[in-house]
């Protein structure tokens, strides 16, 4: 299948070019497709490769050495992935993982060189594209380094939690995120740990306290 | 009880999203907006409430005291 110049035109790379700048620049863009589950960028990898989500999505995430996962973003069509390492020539940052069977437009860095040189109006928009990146990830760095996030939500469950009888309050992950001030990012990690530390038990779609004073002792630890 | 996520249809836009990462086949688009189909069971891994841009799929968790 061609790689489509009226969907190329739609995303933040691409915006603002005219007619004849595309038609140039979808020659220099290769197609990808990615079962769902497949790791298509590696962390510490070294593709030198650039993709925009055509179509589906995809997980970016950071891996530690201990296998605990950061998911950083959602990546949706039209949002790029890899751009950093594309750009400074440094490995792969994260890695990306298709959470349904996905198609990718593809940009090695030699050919983006060109799309640059050629054309100006790109490189303004990938100023945008990575102003946005940076703003977002610091944001995420902020809440992780500074905010006592674990605790707060530790606090919001056991504030709306109902005994198994009556039911108890109803609560997206995003919901939670809204009221401890975070992302929902950060709270689905936070309820990784709380599972792990046998404080709760996520059970479908129960969130159960399984040891309320291991999470009251986590929300008196100091931040 | 929950134990499907919860749609709003005025904030579905139709993109279908949701339909491609739900590996159980628990959602479907009906008339462009998405719909459960409820022979299949949800195994709440909230992927669908994740890729939602447009915030019309939810997955509340219910909060419990064992």
């Amino acid at each position: 299948m061609a790689v489509k110049v009226d969907f190329l035109r739609e995303t933040e790379y691409f915006s603002g070019l005219s007619p004849a700048a595309l038609n140039a620049i979808v020659k220099l863009v290769f197609e990808k497709r990615v079962d769902r589950g497949e790791i298509f960028v590696l962390e510490e990898g070294t593709d030198d490769v650039l993709y925009i989500i055509a179509s589906g999505a995809a997980k970016v995430f950071k891996t530690s050495a201990e296998g605990k996962e950061q998911i950083l973003s959602i990546a949706r069509p039209g949002d790029s992935i890899n751009d950093v390492a594309v750009f400074d020539g440094g490995p792969n940052l994260v890695a990306a993982q298709a959470m349904s069977p996905v198609v990718l437009y593809g940009l090695s860095r030699s050919n983006l060189e060109i799309m640059l040189r050629d054309y100006p109006q790109v490189a303004n928009n990938v100023i945008r594209v990575l102003a946005k990146r940076v703003r977002y990830l610091v944001s995420l760095v902020e809440d992780l380094s500074f905010k006592h996030v674990i605790g707060r939500i530790a606090k919001i469950l056991l504030q709306y939690a109902g005994s198994g009888a009556d039911g108890g309050q109803r609560l997206t992950q995003q919901d939670m995120a809204a009221m401890a001030g975070t992302v929902r990012e950060v709270v689905g990690r936070s309820l990784k740990v709380l599972e792990e530390e046998k404080a709760i038990k996520l059970d479908h779609h129960r969130i159960i306290i399984t040891d309320e004073e291991a999470l009251k002792r986590i929300i008196e630890e100091p931040s | 009880m929950i134990d499907v996520p919860v749609i709003d249809p005025e904030k579905c836009n139709g993109c279908g999203l949701c339909v491609e990462v739900c590996q159980h086949d628990v959602l479907l688009l009906v008339g462009e907006i998405v719909t459960v189909n409820t022979a299949n069971d949800c195994d709440w891994c909230t992927n669908c409430e994740i890729v939602c841009a447009e915030g019309a799929l939810t997955c509340p968790f219910e909060i419990v005291i064992s």
